[in-house]
């Protein structure tokens, strides 16, 4: 299944991900309109800039992903075959205890009530929003095999350079 | 390749369709293309949410309230978009302001001697203009009242202290509302510069206040700079006439030397016109093979020349690339404003030749031929040789020119108008009376590739005289009406029984062509006249403004004037001002209280000729006809 990779050489710090995030998850779907909306539509990703590096958060969408252990509800279940992890509002009570054993720091919260949200992928979409409005393509929509591939070529040019450059001298 | 669908959803004309299925043949990117590919714009842009006014910064505030709700400064969503807008209508104020600036120099030199080529060409006009300046005129030469003439209007830049004199064109209602509120214009460059400083960091922090200055700014825009501009273009190059022409890019000649004037002032354009016809330059032609020199026009420059020579027009404004990709062109000669850095690249592409003239404007890939005045037909004879001197370089095998092309009727000055009518407003005033025409909309502006391309100029139009509602048209939207072919007499079929029947007895169309951006003084000179015929203020009457592909600065500043002016104004495309409630509440409501006027946003062209006609009917109400 495809999931979202970051390239964190190209991440700048814009946050478009977050804002097309908040406005995919709105009503309207139209940034224009969707800061209006009630409830608040919520980003489900954040990019936390730390050692002058900018990092995109997201659902990793764990194998046997702890959110989805730790839910005693059964609002937070795991697609056995995709391993996506979805989240049902209507079996969710605000415990946190998702937010608490996520690694990540992903699973947020609605603001006026005590309902979590997370990343679902955007099932309406062939790309997920964030994906689509990174300007810098820092942020992948791949299996994990063809990112790996992208990473392996990235990683041969930096070693080929390296090696011409020392032939050249 | 792009499918048809995806190119025609592009323009609704025709021309520009052709072009862009070659550039999609060629692999050449144009405006649409690199619009696409800047999506999905960034949001906090979008909605005015960013700052970078310091650097503190950039700041940005998080308009779904999650993250930060002020910049470093503690700027909120008010202020940001505040200084934001107001920064808008500054630019824009400047760029009108600058040319007007540039007009007044040009006449300076000429009544002194020095300028190369031009001449006072309305001394009439000349007079009437001394005498509201108070500039005596008996037993003087007219390079005499012209100097002094000039020097007055080029005081009004930098004086401190009010008024501009054209602002008391406006009803002495206007001008007390103006006063009471506090924004009244002291001095152009004044007003502009005190946008820079109280949009700099730490100074003025209330919206309200900024959007106050914002207003007074754009006064001295539309009753200052442009008004200026366009007054003295006329007493140096002629008040423009009714006359025929033609427009789309089918007035590009196969057999002739092709040059097109794109950009804004006409102070350039008009020594070119007249160069392209100089025997030499024609005998030049000729010994290229050529049948003759071509010039044409697109943007203002070319409404500019429209008015006053019948100069055909290419296009509009996002048509300058397409102009370039007929392969017949050869010269694209710009001077300044809404000129694309792309063409240097493009004109790469074919044999045409880039040519940037203004110390002010430079451009990549472009060959740089220095205009100055004081040797104005020296140079412009040098690009006009430039010019035909590449037409052997033509590529037969890549012209390709489409057969579109419209025949209009321009050149509607108030002075022509006031001729059309007989000499008196009288006629006009009494088919508004009369209600066989409801109202007057002003319809202005540029292209925007967010709307199809002059897909909302058309429509609006002909839904306004459709319903009796006789339109004023500059800039772009008067070249897409021209191509759309709403500028002929014969268009008045179109309208609605009233309006037509006012148009076909004067012989006119349904839509006058009042000239170039700067030229919406025009409009505002037409709707002083007839406020104060009718004893009454601006905002009183049954008129409305649109801008239904608007995109640049100049037109933030030219709606914020005509809003300021009285009159309700209807804007195609979104400004950047939604991340704050309370800036887009007092654009869209509070203004109404305080300038008897306000803006709305309507994107369907259809529901914003019909908030345009319920203003109108409002109005009429109001006033009791």
């Amino acid at each position: 299944m495809k999931e979202i990779f970051v390239r964190l050489d190209r991440c700048v710090g814009c946050h478009s991900c977050e804002l097309a995030c908040a406005v995919e998850h709105s009503t309207s779907k139209s940034i224009l309109a969707a800061p209006g909306e009630r409830p608040v539509p919520r980003r489900r990703l954040y990019t936390v800039h730390v050692e002058a590096q900018k990092v995109p958060l997201l659902c990793r969408h764990c194998e046997n992903a702890p959110c989805v252990l730790a839910c005693r509800t059964g609002a937070l279940t795991q697609d056995a075959v995709t391993r996506l992890v979805s989240h049902n509002a209507e079996k969710c009570i605000g415990c946190w205890m998702c937010t608490m054993v996520c690694p990540y720091g992903v699973i947020g919260r609605r603001v006026e009530e005590r309902i979590a949200v997370k990343c679902d992928l955007c099932p309406d979409r062939d790309e997920p929003a964030c994906v689509a409005a990174c300007p810098t393509k820092a942020l992948v929509y791949a299996e994990e095999e063809s990112f790996a591939d992208v990473k392996r070529v990235e990683a041969a040019r930096l070693i080929a350079e390296g090696y011409l450059s020392g032939q050249a001298t | 390749m792009k499918t048809k669908d995806e190119i025609r959803s592009r323009s609704i004309d025709v021309a520009a369709q052709a072009m862009l299925f070659e550039a999609d043949r060629a692999g050449i990117e144009v405006a649409w293309d690199r619009f696409e590919k800047q999506q999905p714009q960034c949001g906090f842009g979008e909605l005015g949410l960013c700052c970078r006014h310091c650097n503190m910064g950039p700041c940005r505030i998080d308009p779904f309230g999650e993250g930060p709700s002020q910049g470093v400064c503690g700027a909120t969503a008010e202020i940001m978009v505040g200084r934001g807008l107001l920064r808008m209508i500054a630019a824009g104020a400047a760029a009108h302001s600058d040319h007007a600036r540039d007009v007044a120099h040009t006449l300076k030199l000429t009544a002194e001697g020095k300028g190369g080529g031009y001449e006072i060409k309305d001394e009439a006009k000349l007079n009437r203009l001394a005498a509201e300046y108070g500039i005596a005129t008996d037993g003087r030469s007219k390079e005499e009242i012209a100097l002094d003439l000039a020097e007055a209007a080029l005081a009004e830049f930098g004086q401190q202290q009010g008024p501009i004199q054209f602002t008391r064109r406006a009803p002495a209602k206007r001008v007390e509302l103006w006063e009471k509120v506090g924004i009244d214009p002291r001095g152009i460059d004044r007003e502009i510069v005190e946008c820079m400083h109280r949009t700099h960091i730490g100074v003025d922090n209330d919206h309200v206040n900024l959007v106050l200055h914002g207003l007074r700014t754009s006064i001295a825009d539309g009753w200052g700079g442009s008004m200026i501009a366009t007054e003295l273009q006329d007493v140096l190059f002629g008040t423009p006439q009714p006359t025929h022409s033609e427009a789309n890019l089918g007035v590009l000649k196969a057999d002739e030397v092709n040059i097109i004037v794109h950009g804004h002032e006409p102070i350039l354009s008009e020594m070119i016109v007249a160069a392209a016809g100089d025997p030499e330059m024609l005998k030049l032609a000729e010994q290229h093979g050529a049948k003759g020199i071509n010039v044409t026009g697109i943007c203002c420059t070319g409404n500019e020349v429209l008015m006053r020579h019948g100069i055909p027009v290419a296009g509009n404004f996002l048509q300058q690339e397409l102009a370039i990709i007929t392969g017949a062109v050869e010269a694209m000669i710009v001077d300044v404003q809404c000129i694309f850095p792309a063409l240097g690249a493009l004109a790469g592409c074919y044999h045409t030749k880039f040519i940037s003239t203004s110390p002010k404007a430079k451009f990549p890939g472009a060959t740089h031929m220095e205009f100055h005045e004081e040797t104005a037909y020296e140079t412009a004879k040098a690009i006009v040789q430039a010019a035909v001197e590449n037409f052997s370089q033509r590529n037969a095998a890549k012209v390709n020119i489409p057969d579109e092309k419209s025949e209009c009727m321009v050149g509607f000055s108030v002075e022509a108008i006031l001729a059309a009518l007989g000499g008196s407003l009288d006629p006009l005033l009494d088919a508004v009376k009369g209600g066989a025409i409801k109202g007057i909309a002003g319809v202005v502006g540029c292209n925007n590739p967010k709307v199809q391309h002059d897909y909302g100029h058309v429509n609006i139009v002909k839904e306004l005289i459709k319903n009796d509602v006789l339109v004023v048209t500059t800039g772009c939207n008067a070249q897409a009406c021209a191509k759309a072919g709403l500028l002929r007499p014969e268009a008045a079929e179109l309208a609605g029984e009233g309006l037509r029947s006012v148009c076909q007895a004067l012989g006119v169309p349904p839509v006058l062509h009042m000239g170039s951006c700067v030229d919406i003084s025009r409009i505002l000179v037409v709707c002083a006249a007839v406020a104060n015929a009718l004893g009454v203020d601006i905002s009183d009457l049954p008129v409305a403004g649109a801008a239904p592909e608007w995109m640049s600065e100049k037109a933030v500043s030219i709606g914020a004037y005509v809003v300021a002016s009285g009159i309700y104004t209807v804007l195609g495309t979104v400004p950047p001002v939604l991340g704050s409630a309370e800036v887009a509440e007092l654009l869209t409501a509070g203004a109404e209280g305080v300038v008897g006027a306000k803006f709305a946003v309507e994107l369907d062209p259809l529901k914003a000729a019909e908030l345009m006609i319920d203003h109108i009917t409002a109005k009429r109400a109001a006033l009791g006809i």
